[in-house]
Formats: C-alpha cells, structure tokens, sequence
C-alpha cells in the first residue's frame, strides 16, 4: 500500500518547530527575579472579592505591592488539592517566588509541608498557626490573629443596638476558633445586658450561600435584630440581613458598603501589617519569624470604622473595653462561666487571656448561647 | 468523481488502494475532525472575549502552553491534574452508554475516600502490597453501591438519574463532613476535622522520575478496561442497543435493569477509586478539602470526548493542561480565576454544537470515497 512519506522539508519543518517548543521552554527561567528584588506569592482558596477571608489577605498582598522592589504573584480560588501544590511550584519555578503566603488552613498539611521539602531555599509562612518547632521544616512558617477580641467588641455593639434582646450567628462549621468567636460574641453582647440571647446556626461549610441565607433568614424570623457570622465570605449574610432590615456586625473585612445604614462595626483581620513585616525582613536578607501572632494590641486585627447606627453609649462602651484589652491581661473566657446545658466550665477566678493555650481546643457553648455543636 | 484517465493499471491500483484507505479512515476522521474544529472555533470564540477585556489573546494562549507543556514541569502539572479526571469522567461516560446523564460522581468520589479512610486505621499493620488493594476495592465498593443505586432508582422506580445524582452528590458531602467531623475524626484535628492519617505503607508514592502519583496510571488502563468492555465484548454492545432504544432492547430479551444497575455502578466504582487515590495519594486523610471539584469536570470531559473512554484520555490530559495554566494567566495578566472558567464553558457549548455537524461532511462518507455518489 502506498504510504504518504514526508518530504525532507517537511521533516525539517517539523524538527525545527519542536526545537523552538524547547528553546521556550528552556528560556523559561531567564525571566527570575533579580537577588535584590523579590517576588512573593498568595494564594486564596476563594475569590478576591468576597467581602471577607480572601479579600482581608488580599488587601494585605495589596499592602505588600506598594514596597519598592517587590513583586507580587496571585492566584485565586485554589483548591485545597494537588493544585495548591502545583501553584505553589509553579510561583517557585516560572515566577522565581522566594516567599510563598498560602493563606486558607487547610493548605498547611500535606500541601505546603510537602512542597517545602522539595524546596529548601524558598520560605513558606502559611496562615492558621499550626507551626511547631522541630516538627515542621525550619523554611516554613505560621502567623495568625487573635479576632476573639473583635467578636467580643462586635457583641458589645450588638447588646446596646438589639431590642428585642435576641442576636443571631451563622457559623460555618463546629471548631475552635469559631467556636471562640461565637462565645465571645455573645458573651460581649451579655456584658451589656445579661437577659440577650444568641442564637447560633451552623451551615457546615466554609462557603454555601445558599445555606447562609437560609440561616440569616431563619435567624430573623427568631426575632434576631443583629446578626454577625463566621464564614469565608459574609457578603450573603450582611446583604440578607440588610435586606430584613437586621442591624449586622462584620467579620474579617470590612463590609459596610454592603449595608452603610445598618452596619455597625466589624472584626477585621490586618493583614498589611503581618505581611509587609515578613517582606520587609526578607528583603533586608533577615531571618523570618517562624511563628508570628497577634491580637488588637499587635496590630494584627482591627475593628471597622463605627457606623450611623451605632449609638454614644455603644461606642463609649467599646471604647472602654477595647482600651482594656490594649492595656493587656483581658479575658472574656473567664469564671464563674457555666455551659449553654448549665453544666460549669470554669471555676470563679480562672481566666483565660487570649492567647491561653486552653481557648484552642474550645468544644462547648457558653450560657446564653442557643444551638448545639454537634 | 470524474475519472482521470489513467495511464497504467499499476497507477490505477494506486489509486484504488488510496481509495480504500480514504474510505476506510472517513469515518475515524470525522470524529477527530469535528471536535478538533469546534475546539479551534471555541479558543477564537474565547479570544474575542479576552480581546473585548482589553487583553492580548495571544499572549494568553502562549501562557497557556507554557503553563501547560512549556517545560517538564508544566508538562507533570498537566500529568497530575489529567489524573483524577479520567476516572471522575467515565463515572459519566459508561452509564452514557445506556442514555443516561449521571451527574453526581462528585459524591461517590467523597465517599469512595471517606470508605479508604475509614478502612485503612483497621488494617494499619498490612503491608501496601495488600493493604492499598483492599482500600481500592471497599473504595470501589462504596462508589458502586452509590451511583449503582441512581441507575437503580432509574429502573426499576422511574426516578430522573440526573437530578438524583445530582442531589445525592450534596446528601454524599454531608455524609462526609459528618462522618470526617464526628465518628471517624482524628481528635488531634483541632480546627480541620480529619479522619486519622493513613500508616505509611498505604500511601501511593509517585510514578519513578516524575512527580505524578500512579493514579494517572490506574486512570489510564481504566479508560482502556471500559473501551474493551464497550466496544469489543456483548455486554458493551447490548448497553449500546439498550441505550439506542429500551422497547427494542427489551423485546430481543436483554437484561436492561442489570445492564443499567451494571454501567452505573462500574461508574461509580470509579468515581470512589479516585476518591480513594485522592487520600492514598495526595491527602493522607479524608476531610473537606476531597470534594474537590472534580467530578463536575468529569463531566465536561465525558461530553468532550462524547462518551468514548479512549478519547477521555487526551481531553483529560487537555482539560489537565488547560488548569495547569490557569494559574500562570492569573499570575502574568491579572486575569480571575473565572477566566478558565469561561473557557471550559465555551469549548463545552461548541463541542455540544458540533454534535449536529456528523453526517453533514461528504468527505467523512466511505461511499464518497468507493466512488458510490
């Protein structure tokens, strides 16, 4: 059977685009940073957009793009896969990214120790605080926040602004640190008046907008009248219950453009202050941190700008109590403290301060808490 | 055909065996034709699109193959990513072949890796040799029986398989979160509930020289296994006549409730494979992060490849490296992560289009070819 035999030309054609496939894949790396320069990495699980986690690192990488010399490289909705892996290599390989931020928890194990075995000269900081010395490798790294504070201030706001005495939290999912947050919320809010109630519906997901109106909806219909959350992006929650006309206290960015009239304040994270610390240090060829962590007083959190709402005696309360917690040694965990079954948690004269190792293995309720862990 | 006059029979042999040849490869060449035009027609549909943003699409589409066979290492990327999406694709391509649009893989894949995990803490001290084949097999199990039970609910309860799977995909991912949050969590899995980590010995290590895991490999054979099964064995022919026409297929006496309950479990045998490839060889670990989205690309890449395992291979590996990329066009033109996106859905809509383009092409007909028109 006659076959079809390529011309010598065509060969050549042929062996001469292969080689230029090569050529671009060999130049590949000619693009790195200079050694005085640097080039530094995020990487979110969501969009950059979304009123909340995502968007509070992202305003923290903006923070960085400002320093002289440095490059920024993001990748967005990243999921906690192989692919965060690959992105992360790939920053390292195509973009020459010296410092990696992958910022969403569940990235830390396997995801970014694996890598970082692969690549000792490049550092990791990941968010979330899981870091320990002598079990992780020396190139990674941990920083986080204490927000507790923050929700306990947004329960301040929220015990002077509700009038029916009822309050409402979505919550993503049953663990410590948003266990800690519910409790503070609502034990700042019964600071105020000790007859409030809070009300707390988990969605079970990180990000389920449907469910996470359904919960503020629910939450209304209950009679709640200020409403916060703990889920990665509270778009959702604050412009349903603005839509209800609820009062909303925000958390992890600031979403008052979302509701400007109801809006009364919000824990936020401060990303700009941890990340140009880190950039800062690695460009003047310092050490980096390995564990970094703050509150209020660091700088790491911040609370949104007061709203119209907000009334004098709620901002002066606020004002107080956030002076204290400036000043050191507060605790809003602290005894006599019973659970939301009245079982007792803590005696009178234990307190726990903010960064107690104890609040990070929070299982329970506290009293005044509606909703169930498990 | 106008006959050109030919000057010997040697010459006219020639031609004749041409012919043949023609003949014989119109058919084989349309199916990769078509696609292969859609697919051109959805990158210059896209191009438009990244044009009206005021970015260069040419620019992309050299990031594009850059980030997905530039170099070696974006070559593993695409290797890598392709690797679960085989096995998540003919979680929708064999039922297919009896009609039937199952959506849902997403859900046995869940499953398939909460069931390794939970197996694996109880057969701690088995060797891998053993150990990993029994996880790949209670993984399977566990897959089959879910989307087994869709093609069930089909049959014999009439029950829309589409929008059963569907939803059973979200009961699946709440079984999981309860499971990985309650019974089966790893109490030192503080602030990401975990199932307790697999021993050492039944993790799945990578493919020796790259940094792909063996999961493109297991994808790999598996689309053959279903080729075979489908298109050279009875069983693969009597889905095909089952899924032509049910009345039909019933009065030549067919089991069509066996053959039905069959392709969707062996579907979702394979979707829990591949959950069960994510733990062994990525996670360490069943938790939240297993719903990861692949299933639903599973779904793209059976359309693409209109239901045929063999050609799931090179769309996978195509979807693979267009993800691969995803992240260099994100990092190089500050373009969202949407972008992609976007992409996928256009070559989806083109390539769904160009299902009404077979049979309007002369040059794909034999008898074009026989000199018969």
């Amino acid at each position: 059977m006659p076959l079809i035999k390529p011309s010598r030309r065509e060969v050549l054609r042929a062996g001469a685009s292969g080689l230029a496939i090569g050529a671009l894949g060999l130049g590949l790396p000619v693009g790195r940073a200079f050694a005085a320069d640097i080039t530094v990495g995020f990487i979110y699980v969501g969009p950059r957009d979304d009123y909340g986690y995502n968007q509070a690192h992202a305003e923290g990488a903006a923070a960085v793009k400002l320093i002289p010399g440095v490059t920024v490289v993001e990748e967005e909705n990243v999921a906690e896969t192989v692919d965060v892996q690959q992105s992360m290599e790939s920053m390292i390989n195509l973009d020459g990214a010296s410092l990696v931020f992958p910022t969403s928890f569940g990235y830390f194990d396997p995801h970014m120790l694996a890598v970082a075995g692969k690549y000792p000269d490049t550092q990791f900081r990941h968010c979330g605080g899981l870091w320990s010395e002598g079990v992780h490798p020396a190139n990674t790294g941990s920083y986080f926040g204490y927000i507790g504070m923050g929700q306990y201030l947004n329960g301040i706001a929220a015990g002077h602004a509700s009038r029916t005495k009822k309050i409402g939290f979505v919550a993503a999912k049953p663990i410590p640190q948003v266990l800690l947050n519910i409790n503070s919320f609502a034990l700042g809010a019964r600071s105020v008046d000790p007859s409030i109630t809070c009300q707390v519906i988990f969605t079970g997901e990180w990000s389920m907008a449907v469910r996470e109106a359904e919960a503020t909806n629910a939450l209304i219909d209950q009679q709640a009248d200020v409403i916060t959350c703990h889920v990665d992006g509270p778009k959702v929650v604050v412009e349903t219950a603005a839509g209800r006309n609820a009062f909303i206290c925000g958390y992890h960015a600031n979403q008052s453009p979302l509701a400007p009239s109801l809006y009364l304040t919000g824990a936020e994270w401060n990303w700009a202050e941890v990340y140009t610390g880190f950039v800062t240090a690695a460009m003047a060829g310092e050490p980096l941190p390995n564990f970094v962590r703050g509150g209020l007083a660091e700088g790491f959190v911040k609370m949104s700008p007061y709203g119209p709402a907000l009334s004098e005696a709620a901002r002066a309360n606020i004002d107080a109590v956030k002076a204290e917690i400036l000043a050191g040694g507060f605790s809003v965990i602290k005894g006599p403290l019973n659970d939301n079954k009245g079982a007792p948690l803590l005696a009178a004269g234990t307190a726990y301060v903010e960064t107690a190792i104890e609040l990070e293995s929070m299982d329970y309720l506290v009293e005044g808490v509606i909703g169930s862990t498990a | 055909m106008a006959d050109v006059a030919s000057p010997g029979a040697a010459g006219d042999l020639a031609r004749n065996g041409l012919r043949e040849v023609a003949a014989r490869l119109a058919r084989p060449a349309e199916m990769v034709v078509i696609p292969l035009i859609a697919f051109v027609a959805g990158l210059v549909l896209f191009g438009l699109f990244i044009a009206l943003f005021g970015k260069n699409p040419l620019q992309l589409y050299g990031l594009m193959v850059q980030g997905a066979v530039g170099t070696w290492f974006s070559i593993q990327q695409s290797l890598a990513r392709a690797a679960p999406l085989l096995l998540a694709a003919l979680c929708v391509a064999l039922p297919a072949r009896l009609g039937l649009v199952v959506i849902g893989g997403e859900g046995a894949i869940v499953l398939g890796g909460v069931a390794a995990a939970a197996l694996a803490p109880l057969i701690g001290g088995v060797p891998g040799v053993i150990g990993v084949p029994l996880m790949a097999v209670f993984a399977m199990a566990v897959g089959a029986v879910w989307i087994g039970s869709v093609g069930a609910l089909r049959y014999y309860r009439g029950v829309n398989e589409t929008i059963a799977s569907l939803l059973m995909a979200y009961i699946a991912i709440a079984l999981m979160n309860h499971l990985v949050e309650g019974p089966l969590r790893d109490p030192l899995s503080l602030n990401k509930p975990s199932t307790l980590p697999l021993a050492e010995a039944l993790r799945i290590g990578t493919i020796p020289g790259m940094s792909v895991h063996w999961g493109l490999v297991v994808g790999i054979l598996a689309c053959v296994i279903s080729f075979i099964l489908i298109d050279r064995t009875t069983i693969g022919f009597s889905a095909k006549i089952a899924g032509g026409n049910v009345r039909a297929a019933l009065l030549q006496g067919l089991p069509v409730g066996r053959l039905i309950v069959g392709f969707t479990a062996l579907g979702g045998a394979f979707a829990g494979l591949a959950g069960m490839i994510e733990v062994a060889a990525v996670h360490g670990n069943a938790n939240a992060s297993l719903a990861g989205g692949y299933g639903y690309t599973g779904i793209l890449i059976a359309f693409l490849a209109r239901h045929n395992p063999l050609a799931i291979i090179p769309f996978a590996l195509i979807l693979g490296g267009i993800e691969a990329s995803n992240g260099l066009i994100q990092r190089r033109m500050a373009l969202p992560d949407a972008t992609v996106l976007v992409l996928e859905g256009l070559l989806f809509i083109v390539i769904l289009v160009s299902d009404t383009l077979y049979g309007r092409f002369r040059i794909f007909d034999p008898a074009y070819w026989k000199g018969e028109r």
